[in-house]
């Protein structure tokens, strides 16, 4: 893994190194279990299907990673969305885009080879923590302040594209629809090990997540910790659409944290299985737009959020079906379990 | 001003202490000076028109403010270096409105009140006790499984009382609990309040109706930024304080103004 020790060089500090060195060796492990073990584990579940597709080195990472982005995703959305925060995802998104135009241009100035997608990383949690802040001065998330940031991030990015030559305007493409044929193992491999993290941090902090997402003020009258949490949840954004990225676009990787969870709090029956049915949607969405992709040579990103939006309109007009239907809401008045199931399985099987 | 109060003993152990405590929003002055304890077991009803400093006396109290001038103390600690948070059960204002469109089920809010002594790990068998006997007490226990957004407004509101019973907190704060709640649901609310505190739990209620606290409360603090009345629920109506603070008195409003 070479953009970990070409970063040793620049970084004098010792804890920066090790834990660079650390993560690099990491992600090698990574590396090394997804080109040998799930990559064989995949050329044989092609043959078994009989489906090629499955076979191509290129589509065993695009779908590992929708896999992962279809997790990550609307676990942390759900919190955002009922929030009334599914904004902060979009802005977090294009100041990241800046991030990556940051990394572009440090390479092409001072001839370093650092992933932009670190420097992606970096650019986001920093601008999520800077968000966050404003937003405990102010007290409230207001539209404007986040078009403020959403729009003046997309323009540094733009504006440090264009001050180098014309070679690193080649791929901002990939950044800005996401695609699936660039995607690179070292890329799939942070993904997943973002995936962990991610997904460690919201079952850990899952009480004070939901407590504060709630009801806030009797949350901090508890006395939980309600800034920690909110900082938290702002972190995780800006983890989750920097990891989702690559694949989803910059101007599409947003949908992923709203439009599942939309979908799934129309039928959920209790917040757990809205996150649960919010992960089946977006599964749904993103292996049905990977395939279709595939098939089609269409934009990735593009074609999993049409197909969420597919899962939204189905698990709406389910919704307002039951409730225009006096004998089936009778029906489901009666028996209210079994009901949800038959539009769990009305959602997730059509296409 | 606060002569009412004089007439009131200041017992050695109040639950919460307020001590002439001016408080202000940037140079916007919200309360001055005021002095109110709440003892133990008490039902005080906070009244006063609208901006007339209710919520903030209430956020202070329960030390989520801190007061520009004086001190507030609660359950005998500087107000805001409280960490028992299970002791306090809090219903806020707009509490009800992020409720509607979450899709969180009557038990997983009243679980919330277990929130302050387990927020990590798993729930204990005295843990779901709890949570099982606050539904009860408040009569919603057919309904633990309901998504709270698609009650009534008189039921949601018992759900968060759920939620302070289940926490087993002393104090339970309210801050106009019922707006957007029909009548009969209004009446029943309010004697189930009444029933909690006659089992001991203090209670302090914000609250527009006057005549719902001057039936309910067992003190009546009147307030528009200073305190006008501070007292029994009976003394408060044969006094003038109420007209004062709304400021249908001329004399008032020339102060004021």
């Amino acid at each position: 893994m070479m953009q970990p020790s070409a970063l040793d060089a620049g970084v004098p500090f010792d804890e920066v190194t090790a834990v660079l060195w650390i993560g690099g060796r990491l992600i090698d492990g990574i590396e090394w279990f997804l080109d040998h073990i799930f990559g064989a584990g995949m050329d044989v579940l092609a043959d078994l299907l009989g489906t090629p597709m499955l076979g191509y080195p290129y589509m065993q990472r695009a779908f590992l990673a929708a896999v992962c982005i279809a997790v990550i995703g609307p676990v942390v959305g759900t919190f955002l969305v009922h929030r009334e925060m599914a904004m902060i995802g979009d802005t977090l998104a294009h100041t990241a885009f800046a991030g990556v135009a940051v990394g572009l241009f440090l390479n092409s100035a001072f001839s370093l080879t650092l992933s932009p997608l670190l420097t992606a990383f970096v650019v986001a949690v920093v601008t999520a923590l800077l968000v966050e802040l404003l937003v405990e001065h102010a007290g409230a998330y207001s539209d404007t302040s986040l078009a403020i940031v959403l729009t003046g991030g997309f323009a540094v990015g733009s504006i440090l594209i264009t001050a180098t030559d014309g070679g690193i305007a080649v791929g901002i493409d990939a950044y800005l629809f996401g695609s699936l044929s660039t995607v690179s193992t070292a890329n799939v491999g942070i993904l997943v090990v973002m995936s962990a993290l991610v997904g460690s941090l919201v079952t850990l902090a899952y009480r004070p997540l939901l407590y504060v997402t709630f009801d806030a003020t009797a949350a901090r009258a508890a006395r939980l910790n309600v800034r920690l949490y909110k900082r938290l949840m702002v972190v995780l954004t800006a983890l989750v659409v920097v990891s989702a990225m690559q694949i989803m676009g910059v101007i599409l990787v947003a949908a992923m944290l709203v439009v599942p969870v939309a979908a799934a709090s129309q039928v959920a029956g209790s917040f757990k299985q809205s996150i649960l049915l919010a992960i089946l949607a977006a599964e749904f969405a993103a292996i049905a737009g990977v395939t279709l992709s595939y098939v089609y040579g269409l934009a990735a990103g593009g074609s999993i959020v049409v197909a969420a939006i597919g899962v939204y309109v189905v698990a709406l007009s389910t919704r307002k079906l039951l409730h225009r239907m006096p004998t089936v809401r009778r029906l489901s008045d009666q028996r209210p379990d079994q009901h949800r199931d038959g539009i769990e399985a009305d959602g997730g099987e059509r296409e | 001003m606060t002569t009412a109060t004089t007439k009131k003993e200041r017992s050695a152990d109040p639950l919460i202490s307020v001590d002439d405590v001016t408080f202000g929003y940037g140079e916007v002055p919200v309360l001055e000076s005021v002095s109110i304890d709440v003892e133990p077991g008490s039902f005080l009803g906070l009244v006063g028109p609208n901006g007339s400093g209710k919520s903030t006396l209430l956020d202070l109290m329960l030390g989520l403010r801190r007061p520009d001038e004086g001190t507030v103390s609660l359950f005998g600690e500087p107000a805001h270096e409280v960490d028992a948070g299970e002791r306090i059960g809090y219903v806020a204002q707009d509490a009800t409105k992020a409720a509607r469109d979450m899709p969180v089920t009557v038990r997983e809010v009243v679980e919330m009140g277990r929130y302050p002594r387990r927020l990590f790990g798993r729930f204990s068998p005295e843990d779901r006790r709890a949570v099982e006997a606050a539904l009860e007490q408040v009569g919603i226990s057919d309904l633990a499984s309901r998504r709270v957004g698609r009650l009534s407004g008189g039921q949601r509101q018992r759900v968060f009382i759920a939620r302070a019973l289940a926490s087993e907190a002393d104090l339970l704060a309210l801050d106009e609990p019922t707006v957007g709640v029909d009548a009969e649901s209004r009446e029943e609310f309010y004697s189930l309040l009444h029933d909690l505190n006659a089992t001991g739990l203090t209670v302090i209620l914000i609250e527009h109706d006057i005549g719902v606290v001057t039936t309910n409360a067992t003190d009546i603090a009147c307030l528009n930024r200073q305190l006008y009345f501070d007292g029994d629920p009976t003394e408060f109506v044969e006094t003038d304080a109420l007209a004062q603070a709304y400021g249908t008195d001329q004399h008032v409003l020339d102060h004021d103004h």
